[in-house]
């Protein structure tokens, strides 16, 4: 096997192909592997940090993505599929959603009737979706981590005309079966979800809904999330 | 009737009485509009934790901004009465130094500002008496002020950044902060212990001294540190968490230090190293989220300069610009009160007498931001 090779070609196939964007993990490029429409996700050393510190994280980081979403695909949960890691310049190699828009982009495009009236009825439907896949997710004991709009993809479905969710971007993931890992997974959505787009609580209470309807284990995970609310707000600050 | 030089000494003693007679002449408060055609002059007070200051802020420019702190022995924290009363014993002195400083008279202030929360309640309380005895005595109006937005204002007025991601970080607070429609929101934050708590509780554990602060002193152990330690490393999407790393630490620093594994410096240093990486990504992705190009660090935890230095490191590499200030403006001052009243002020805020309570949990968010866009 070619290892010195493998070192070379790695770094010089990224070259060639075209840089997406450079995210707080890692740098995403978008190109073709194996005849496959391919997204590569490069977690570069980050120069802040102590050198060992940053080779734990980055590894460990590269070693959940992976692990979560073949964790989920097995289960059914719709993620992409992976094709390939290089451990050595923590690269993974994923399938390209192609012709898709992050959940992000589509609440923003998608006006509010006005900020006291109920949103219209496409994001009902999609807070249901929402619901849905993440309490089969927890209730494959998958941790996110990083849970925000920007981290599920709406793929235009082909025959139904149903919009499928995808999840993405697992780095900070991990398994947990605790109510209280999974309350602050959905913790870190409520507040991702709130600051991103402004007036949208009733919004988020029908994801919960759909959560609570859909997982066997979700009574402990809200009741955790609700002492997790209350925390940040109760804890005195000082100084 | 002479009610000030007699307002002077029963504060010096320590005990608090109370000095409202019918004499006394209720305070007018002239509407803030009339201000606005003159320079306005705002003098301010901090003391919600172990720093009591006073300042004075004249249209941008700061004036005076003396302070005092109460340092603990080795080993111990500060607790709320003896802080009080360390601020009883001080403010009265501080407050001549602020005037005379500033070569000014009581009726060249237009408005007296305080810290009306978050904080400590008793420190919170003797300062704020304070804040509404002079406001009476001067006929001035009063308006209590959010401690975390004075460090913001005061951060934007230094450094003139001009909407940058602030990241909030001291003895109480850990905060990543950006400015949106009217309020400064929350997109990060610690779901425990502020990350200058961490420090703080570390440095009695390991007994090193209090003076000029825990975290200064860390910070120089720090740099005599070679081995780095493996420790905790807890982001939980924009959020982070503390209380787990410092038990671990707690517990670790008994047993490795018992058995010269590391030293004392080399904990320092990697705690230092964890605990700032941890800060710097949590920024970097609220960055990314909100499209920022201008980091401002605020807060006492914000004078580290290994902090400022990975900072600007992560700044570098995303062609960001990093603004900071120096002890006297990250550390807890009046000055910043002073600043974030001038604000709110001039767009036309006061706080009525009856409403100058003062409270320990105030979110940042909660306050309407209505001197900006």
């Amino acid at each position: 096997m070619a290892v010195e090779g493998n070192s070379v070609a790695l770094p010089q196939f990224l070259k060639k192909i075209e840089l997406i964007k450079q995210g707080a993990e890692a740098r995403v490029y978008r190109g073709s592997f194996l005849g496959k429409p391919t997204i590569v996700k490069e977690r570069f050393p980050k120069l802040y940090r102590h050198p060992l510190l940053d080779e734990k994280l980055t590894h460990r980081r590269t070693v959940q993505e992976v692990r979560s979403i073949l964790r989920c695909r097995k289960a059914g949960i719709s993620a992409p599929v992976v094709y390939f890691v290089d451990y050595t310049s923590h690269c993974i190699f994923l399938e390209d959603i192609v012709g898709s828009i992050t959940v992000r982009d589509h609440i923003a495009s998608t006006p509010l009737s006005s900020a006291q009236k109920l949103p219209e009825e496409r994001l009902d439907q999609l807070a249901k979706k929402m619901g849905q896949i993440l309490a089969k997710m927890h209730d494959e004991d998958v941790v996110h981590g990083d849970l925000t709009t920007s981290n599920m993809l709406l793929k235009a479905g082909t025959e139904s005309g149903e919009t499928e969710l995808v999840l993405i971007d697992f780095g900070l993931s991990y398994i947990s079966a605790l109510p209280e890992d999974k309350g602050v997974d959905m913790y870190v959505l409520e507040k991702a979800f709130l600051s991103t787009h402004p007036n949208t609580e009733a919004l988020f209470e029908k994801l919960l809904k759909a959560y609570a309807a859909s997982s066997k284990k979700s009574h402990a995970v809200i009741k955790k999330l609700d002492e997790v609310r209350l925390r940040g707000r109760k804890r005195p600050t000082v100084g | 009737m002479h009610t000030r030089p007699i307002a002077m000494t029963f504060f010096q003693c320590d005990q608090v009485f109370i000095l409202f007679k019918k004499n006394v002449s209720h305070y007018n408060s002239p509407s803030p509009s009339n201000c606005l055609a003159v320079m306005t002059v705002v003098i301010g007070f901090e003391g919600s934790a172990n720093k009591i200051g006073v300042g004075i802020v004249r249209d941008g420019e700061v004036l005076s901004n003396p302070r005092r702190t109460y340092i603990t022995p080795p080993g111990q924290g500060f607790l709320p009465s003896e802080t009080a009363r360390h601020h009883r014993s001080v403010i009265l002195t501080v407050l001549k130094e602020a005037l005379e400083e500033a070569g000014l008279k009581p009726a060249d202030i237009d408005c007296v500002a305080y810290t009306k929360g978050p904080g400590m309640g008793a420190p919170l309380v003797t300062v704020a008496l304070v804040a509404r005895t002079v406001a009476q005595l001067w006929g001035k109006p009063l308006l209590g002020v959010n401690h975390c937005i004075g460090h913001i204002e005061m951060g934007r007025l230094i450094t003139q950044a001009n909407n940058p991601t602030v990241l909030y970080v001291s003895g109480g607070n850990t905060q990543v902060i950006a400015y949106s429609e009217r309020r400064y929101r929350i997109f990060g934050e610690t779901i425990d212990i502020a990350v200058g708590n961490c420090l703080d509780r570390f440095a009695r554990v390991i007994k090193i001294s209090n003076d000029p602060s825990p975290g200064y002193n860390i910070e120089q152990m720090a740099k005599k540190g070679t081995q780095y330690v493996e420790l905790p490393y807890t982001v939980k999407g924009m959020d982070v968490s503390f209380s787990g790393i410092l038990s671990y630490i707690e517990e670790a620093a008994g047993k490795m230090l018992k058995c010269n594994q590391c030293t004392a410096e080399d904990l320092c240093f990697s705690l230092q190293e964890t605990l700032f990486s941890m800060l710097v990504e949590i920024t970097e992705r609220a960055m990314a989220h909100c499209s920022s190009q201008e980091v401002l660090i605020v807060g006492g935890v914000g004078c580290n300069l290994r902090l400022q230095e990975m900072m600007g490191v992560m700044c570098k590499e995303r062609g960001a610009k990093l603004f900071a200030t120096d002890e006297s403006f990250c550390i807890d001052n009046g000055a910043m009160i002073a600043q974030a009243g001038w604000e709110m002020f001039r767009s036309g805020q006061t706080t009525e007498l009856s409403d100058s309570w003062i409270t320990q949990r105030y979110r940042t968010d909660e306050v309407e931001v209505t001197w900006r866009d």
